[in-house]
């Protein structure tokens, strides 16, 4: 409607006009402007009949800006391909598998890559269980409270009651906010074992918390996947992140893919002190000097540095990748990540980094895992 | 003013040293002829605060410019009372004994118009032009309070009621993106990304805001820029740092670029540390001689 209203306002004969008029009214997101050209080219040059092509950029099914809430599907018992037979007889099994309290413990133990396909089910749905709560920070907006800011406005409102004398100073103190989350996941081969349940995860954790919580994974580039991850269903989530990533379970650049992090979504994404998540296990094919380089960037514009590593879960694992060697100085916290009792301590340590300092320039080393 | 056609916006633009490329004219065009706000993004320094303050004196009326930041609440967009001069309105008329007017004191008299009450008062007269500076970087809470005000241009205040007017200034909104705005608040705007311009463009930049600056600095100048536009830098110059870099060079009485003042200067272009250290000595040679052969 919009648009007819403002042909009103040009010279329709124009084709460079109504281009600009066009694309000022219908696209708002600068990703859309490549996609909008296309369309655009087509509609002036051919016939509606002949449009028939391969959108860029749509394999993700159009759901480009608004993150709209696909409904969770009607039925399971749908012939809905391998997944609903399978999801029916994995539920089974799974309160066969938690059914008891030792049984609960020995999976939060476990190994997420020795899992066999029950139990890491079964673990999926424990870790929809887990609480997460990101600590929070002072933002500099203020609400009445106990601080040590004077709140003239209700100061005076209160002193009206008393003929204009001020017999209480009424204060404001800011506002607190959860921290933003960012987490930048490693898909590479050496991953691949984890990987699902990690993307598991990354889907729970976003989905539990208010506060943006920006995705990424990479193996030789980097792909931002926080886009699809918004979908309440899980499956189909995944599914598209799938569709999204070209580079599964390929070769590790760490470097690189952080460089572009840095480059072209630390601005955007790290502002109001993120806490930052790196899942990897520091195997790296690329350039350690960049790695190194980027590392430190990293860290010096974001809150907190984070780095998990599914190995550090195994007794003998020591770090010492290359990969790993150059990323360890930079980081706040170096922590394990292979189970399920490790997340929960990751869970902790979120809630509680307030109360620790930032901690020095070197990396906290945590002890074994239990 | 009054602008009958896309031309004439653009020229006039022109004239008052703004070269506007044939899609911003549009959009702005279009904003001021539906009336809707005007959503600008894009890198930093590339003009976006500036097409507020040209299209302010186009239309001859005031600019009105609201910076936004992280907290900024309804006292310091909207309205505030001023409440040390009430406090002392209050011992005033204790001192001869009066008793306080509560209507009084919370009257027109008392109140500090911030710059969106400002823009919505002065709209009844003549809509002045309301700039709403980096958007990106105030809240959430700012920002649904905003799309509110951007709905219906009205303003309640508890004590006075509520201030409206039939015709909305002209709003633009600028951002840099250091935070995604929501998507109902741009739905309500029009969009435009301003890019980098060509260099045929941003040539015609820097001569028509340093008319002074000799031609053949002026070229390789900004050769130089668009060379290092190519390049993988961490932040890379906007046509704001072309111009302070003119000028810059013509402070120094520079007619052409030369390896030594490259690097002596590069710091009113590459604002970052790692920046600097990769283009300055060998790689700034090899551009200048790229540059030198290309434009001049």
């Amino acid at each position: 409607m919009d648009l007819v209203s403002a042909l009103d306002q040009i010279e329709i004969g124009r084709k460079a006009d109504f281009y600009f008029a066009a694309r000022t009214l219908l696209v708002h997101e600068r990703e859309h402007l490549a996609l909008f050209d296309k369309a655009f080219e087509l509609f002036w040059r051919k016939p509606a009949e002949e449009w028939n092509v391969d959108w860029p950029g749509t394999a993700q099914p159009r759901r480009g800006s608004r993150p709209i809430v696909t409904p969770p599907p009607l039925e399971r018992s749908t012939p809905q391909a391998e997944d609903s037979t399978s999801a029916s007889s994995q539920e089974l099994t799974v309160i066969e598998v938690t059914r008891t309290y030792s049984d609960r413990e020995r999976l939060r133990h476990k190994d997420f890559a020795e899992m066999s396909a029950e139990e890491s089910e079964a673990v999926k749905q424990m870790m929809a269980h887990l609480l997460w709560k990101v600590s929070e920070r002072r933002t500099r907006r203020k609400r009445p409270g106990k601080g040590q800011w004077i709140d003239l406005r209700r100061t005076l409102r209160r002193s009206l009651r008393s003929e204009g004398e001020i017999l209480r100073w009424s204060y404001r103190e800011p506002k607190l906010k959860p921290r933003p989350l960012v987490v930048i996941a490693d898909i590479s081969g050496s991953m691949e074992r984890y990987t699902r349940l990690l993307l598991h995860f990354i889907y729970g954790m976003k989905s539990a918390l208010d506060q943006p919580v920006e995705a990424f994974v990479f193996s030789t580039r980097l792909t931002r996947i926080t886009r699809p991850l918004q979908i309440r269903d899980l499956d189909l989530a995944l599914k598209n992140v799938g569709r999204l990533v070209g580079d599964w379970a390929g070769g590790t650049r760490i470097g690189e893919s952080l460089k572009t992090f840095n480059f072209e979504w630390g601005r955007r994404v790290l502002a109001r002190g993120a806490v930052v998540l790196i899942i990897s296990d520091g195997w790296d094919r690329g350039d350690v000097e960049l790695l190194k380089r980027e590392m430190a960037r990293l860290r010096r514009n974001c809150h907190r540095l984070i780095w998990l590593n599914p190995l550090l879960g195994a007794p003998d694992y020591e770090p010492l990748t290359r990969g790993i060697l150059a990323a360890l100085p930079h980081v706040h916290d170096f922590l394990p990540v292979h189970n399920l009792a490790s997340l929960e301590d990751l869970a902790d340590r979120l809630t509680d980094l307030n109360r620790r300092s930032n901690g020095g320039n070197h990396a906290r080393y945590p002890g074994r895992p239990r | 003013m009054e602008f009958t056609s896309i031309d004439e916006l653009q020229s006039a633009m022109r004239e008052k040293r703004y070269i506007a490329e044939r899609g911003l004219a549009t959009s702005l065009y279009l904003a001021l002829k539906l009336r809707r706000p005007l959503f600008l993004e894009g890198e930093a320094g590339v003009g976006k605060t500036e097409v507020a303050k040209i299209l302010a004196a186009l239309l001859d009326t005031d600019l009105i410019r609201l910076q936004c930041y992280e907290g900024l609440d309804v006292h310091h967009a909207v309205y505030e009372w001023n409440y040390t001069r009430q406090m002392m309105h209050i011992r005033l008329l204790e001192a001869s004994g009066e008793k306080t007017d509560e209507a009084e004191l919370f009257g027109p008299e008392f109140l500090l118009r911030r710059p969106l009450l400002q823009a919505i008062e002065q709209s009844k007269e003549k809509p002045p032009v309301l700039l709403i500076d980096e958007l990106d970087r105030s809240d959430e809470e700012f920002e649904a309070f905003l799309l509110e005000v951007l709905s219906d241009f009205q303003i309640t205040i508890p004590e006075i009621g509520t201030i409206k007017t039939p015709n909305p200034p002209v709003v633009i909104i600028t951002s840099n993106r250091t935070r995604e705005v929501h998507d109902a608040l741009k739905r309500r705007c029009l969009y435009y990304w301003i890019d980098y311009p060509s260099f045929e463009k941003e040539l015609e930049i820097v001569q028509t805001q340093l008319p002074h600056a000799p031609v053949q600095l002026a070229r390789q100048i900004t050769g130089f820029i668009q060379a290092l536009r190519e390049m993988d830098l961490y932040k890379l110059p906007g046509v704001a740092e072309t111009l302070d870099w003119t000028t810059a060079l013509v402070a120094l009485d520079q007619s052409a670029l030369d390896p030594v003042i490259v690097d002596e200067t590069l710091g009113a272009v590459l604002k970052y540390q790692d920046d600097v250290e990769k283009v300055k000595g060998a790689q700034a040679r090899l551009i200048l001689d790229r540059v030198k052969a290309g434009v001049d």
